[in-house]
């Protein structure tokens, strides 16, 4: 892909409001460049237990061993120098507890993205991480009372490892994939997250990540563990000022949903244009339970993304809801996998995309049934869109059946916009630039309508946005 | 993986008294065949395909068959009696060849053996004689079928030539460990009319062999042409057809395959459109059994706008028998009004069966209508148990669920004695598998 000092302007529409930085202060800073020395710094500035350094610097050799996945993604890739990156950047901040304690500057920034604390009164708690480390956090006191633990990633493997052990880097092991390696290697903040058996938090909890500094790598890792009969619903939200230089995201999120357990995980991706955003996202579902992700893609220079379930229970069920949108210069390669390895397991990929100018998106699926499998099913549908003469779409899904009664079923289609459509709202008094918004809205209106309500609304504006200028 | 072996096959075709562009081209294949590496597990063209079990080595191109062997196939060869011409080759010697008739040579149809070809028509050949190689896969394999292929007819029609009656190939393997490189190549003038069927058959169920066949179809400016393809090679082959279809402007193309043999059977088929409003349908049925796999690879690409093409590939798969389908529709930047389908459909009928798809996009113009539909599933038991009500035995119900399944591809064969045939054919593989 050779495209990116082409057209920026489309995209700028939306990433200026997070298009802003702060004087760089950070107390302690790994330097550029990953070797053993970089993770042993990360690891003595955390004060991390053997276990967890041994963890890191096993995956730091996987990782090095592993070669890139050009054979078949794009050769982007190639341009992520890894030696210019910087691992780990931290004002040696604890997480803040009360929004008072939050540092001034870090402060002003969650204020111009309007995010902090208006929220509060409807999100149960708030994880934001700014570079490395979550910058402030808090949960309301009931919840705490019914005992969720809503942590980072460094305090959870602390304080509750009896908890989170078992379960860290089991769904997503280091040797998954290149990226699953790094961020095994050099992961900072996140969200530790455990729902305790039988609750079921009504309201959402929120994270909310930025990157601030030049070549900065933000490697988050999350794990979400729901036990038994329990329901947690997750949002994260993401964004990073525009730097003269690629930027490396790369975050692992695990997902445990014991028996009947649910949970839900929003993600609205809106890195700006030149972040690399290499996501490894994947759900395990014990009997009955059920994973569901939701996942916007409008940012990003580059997203590779498949979130997945495996099935691992009688009667779980899986599901991925994607859209993306790919304006110039960007390509959102995302998709979904669903693993089944159980019987009466079921699961639902529903996967939109829009590419306008230039813009690329490419969906990649896998549905896996072994032979041992009795009454499984997977619906696959995934629609692309395309604005303009120069966009791109392609599909890559894989699926492998066997087994009892099992059944499978993939659709694709590609389309455009209708001149008669185009029309016929023009000559009601739209202008064109309006009537296209309008019938990108409704090609996605159905999947948002599965959306929490204030995601839609954002995402509505969203693809608003990065429709201007895109016709005439 | 078994090493595939660079000696073997060495040489049978290029005698001295080849033209020197020729002899050039089988260099070319022999070197590209020996420097490309042997497909490997995490070669994305390979996926799903298991590649430890494709053994080419020990084959090698055998002397003609006994003539008692030749009389007895030429017999066989009998799927179509009704033809415009016909040719059969065993082992890749020919033992019968029926040509044209005296007012289709007149009008400049040209139909005769690939070496005749090349010493009568060396223009024409050197236009299209094995130039086109593979990009699914076996470029390797295509290198090694350049280097040896001896074997094989060629049409010829002219402008505005119309024949109704089919041309037909026979393809035997008889030797034991014998390669066979079979090739088929037409080429079609503008409005020209024809169609040709090419059968691969086994002497026994016995006989071992390779089969690396490559067709080539060159349809210029409204041609039109349907081409066949039965494969029903004993289950001891290992089968390549790299088959590729050129389609020029509003030519018409029908390709439709039925696949029942072999042990390994890899087929890629590739359309080229590059002419506006062309129109090709690519249909294709399988049935599998027992270790059988089937691995195809298919490629449609639109380089002209207002063109069409539509798939429609139909498994079956049995015991612990494997499909791969993995398809590409590619719309070239500026191929507006594009209308590319795609549709695999594989019934699983035993528990150990595997079907994998990987139909794929790659959509580079705006404005086109393209989708493709992959499902996988068993017999739906709500029909079944209707049946059963209505007084149908379980067997029968069953087998006919898998007959209407198949039908849909046999339909489209416009001889009903071929359709009849092909029929058959499935039925004697199939009726004893179903219990």
């Amino acid at each position: 892909m050779s495209n990116t000092e082409v057209h920026d302007d489309a995209i700028n529409v939306d990433t200026e409001k997070g298009n802003f930085s702060y004087p760089e202060d950070y107390a302690y800073d790994a330097g550029v460049g990953l070797n053993e020395d970089t993770i042993r710094y990360i690891s003595d500035v955390k004060k991390e237990a053997d276990w967890v350094r041994e963890f890191r610097l096993r995956a730091l050799e996987i990782f090095n061993k592993k070669a890139m996945p050009t054979n078949w993604a794009t050769k982007d890739l190639e341009n992520i120098h890894f030696d210019k990156i910087r691992y780990y950047l931290s004002k040696g901040q604890q997480p803040s507890r009360t929004w008072d304690e939050v540092p001034d500057d870090v402060k002003e920034t969650f204020e111009r993205l309007g995010i902090p604390e208006q929220e509060r009164k409807f999100l149960a708690g708030v994880e934001a991480q700014f570079d490395s480390e979550a910058a402030y956090s808090r949960m309301k006191e009931d919840l705490e009372k019914e005992g969720v633990i809503f942590v980072g990633s460094s305090e959870g493997l602390e304080k509750y490892p009896e908890i989170f052990k078992p379960y860290f880097g089991k769904v997503i092991p280091s040797t998954d994939n290149k990226f699953a390696a790094l961020n095994s290697a050099t992961f900072s903040g996140g969200s530790f997250i455990y729902v305790p058996k039988g609750v079921k938090l009504k309201q959402p909890l929120q994270a909310y990540f930025r990157i601030n500094a030049e070549n900065f790598g933000q490697f988050e890792r999350t794990l979400i563990i729901a036990d038994e009969d329990s329901e947690i619903t997750y949002m994260e939200g993401c964004t990073a000022p525009k730097f003269e230089t690629a930027t490396l995201h790369s975050a692992v999120v695990e997902l445990v949903a014991l028996k009947n357990a649910k949970i839900q995980y929003i993600t609205v991706q809106n890195w700006s244009s030149n972040v690399f955003n290499l996501v490894t996202k994947r759900g395990m579902a014990d009997e009955g339970a059920e994973v569901k992700w939701i996942d916007c893609n409008i940012g990003s220079r580059l997203t590779m993304k498949y979130p997945g379930v495996v099935l691992k229970g009688r009667g779980a069920r899986g599901e991925v809801l994607s859209i993306a949108l790919a304006n110039n210069g960007q390509h959102q390669d995302t998709g979904a996998k669903m693993i089944h390895l159980a019987d009466d397991t079921t699961s639902n990929i529903i996967s939109k995309s829009i590419s306008i100018g230039e813009g690329r998106s490419t969906y990649r699926g896998q549905v896996h049934m072994p032979k041992h499998l009795k009454n499984c099913k997977n619906n696959t549908e995934c629609d692309a869109l395309l604005i303009n003469t120069h966009s791109r779409t392609d599909t890559y899904p894989a699926i492998t059946t066997r087994g009892q009664n099992n059944t499978v079923q993939h659709e694709a289609s590609v389309s455009k916009v209708s001149a008669e459509q185009i029309f016929y709202m023009m000559q009601r008094g739209l202008s064109e630039g309006e009537a296209m918004s309008l019938a990108v809205n409704g090609f996605v209106n159905e999947l948002l309508k599965a959306f929490p309500m204030e995601y839609s609304v954002e995402l509505k504006r969203l693809i608003d946005m990065e429709m201007e200028g895109s016709v005439g | 993986m078994n090493t595939l072996s660079q000696n073997t096959m060495q040489d049978p075709a290029s005698s001295t008294d080849e033209p020197q562009w020729l002899a050039d081209r089988r260099e070319a294949g022999l070197a590209q065949f020996k420097a490309l590496p042997a497909p490997a597990p995490n070669d994305e063209l390979w996926r799903f395909a298991s590649v430890g079990r494709l053994n080419i080595d020990g084959f090698a191109p055998v002397e003609a068959p006994s003539e008692e062997i030749a009389a007895a196939l030429l017999a066989r060869s009998n799927l179509v009696t009704d033809y415009a011409g016909r040719s059969v080759y065993v082992d890749d010697h020919a033992v019968g060849f029926e040509g044209l008739s005296e007012e289709l040579h007149s009008q400049g149809v040209r139909y005769c053996s690939l070496r005749e070809a090349i010493e009568q028509h060396p223009e024409l050949m050197e236009r299209y004689f094995l130039q086109e190689s593979t990009e699914l896969g076996s470029a390797k394999f295509f290198g090694l079928h350049a280097a040896s292929a001896c074997a094989g007819s060629v049409l010829f029609i002219p402008a505005g030539v119309e024949i109704e009656k089919p041309f037909v190939n026979y393809y035997w393997t008889s030797a034991s460990k014998a390669a066979v490189f079979p090739h088929t190549l037409i080429i079609a003038e503008a409005n020209a009319k024809a169609s040709v069927v090419d059968i691969f058959f086994s002497e026994s169920t016995e006989n071992q062999a390779l089969n690396i066949a490559v067709a080539n179809l060159h349809a210029a400016a409204g041609a039109q042409v349907f081409r066949k393809v039965v494969q029903d090679w004993n289950e001891q082959t290992t089968s390549f057809q790299l088959d590729t279809t050129v389609a020029g402007r509003d030519a018409q193309i029908k390709n439709l395959a039925v696949n029942i043999g072999a042990e390994r059977a890899r087929y890629e088929n590739q359309t080229r459109i590059e002419g506006p409003g062309a129109d090709v349908k690519m249909y294709s049925l399988t049935v599998a059994e027992e270790t059988q796999e089937f691995d195809q690879r298919t490629f449609q690409t639109h380089n002209a706008p207002n063109a069409v093409s539509d798939l429609l590939y139909k498994n079956a798969l049995l015991d612990n028998s494997r499909s791969i389908f993995s398809g590409l529709i590619k719309v070239a930047e500026g191929a507006q009004q594009t209308d590319a389908y795609q549709t695999n459909r594989n019934l699983l009928l035993d528990p150990t069966a595997e079907a994998n798809a990987l139909p794929g996009l790659e959509i580079l113009a705006n404005d086109v209508k393209c989708s493709h539909g992959a499902t996988t599933g068993n017999l739906d038991p709500d029909e079944l148990f209707y049946m059963m009500q209505r007084g149908i035995p379980r067997r029968a119900a069953m087998q006919l669920m898998v007959f209407g399944f198949f039908e849909e591809v046999i339909e489209k064969v416009d001889s009903e004695e071929l359709a009849e045939n092909l029929r058959q054919l499935i039925h004697k593989k199939f009726d004893a598998k179903i219990k």
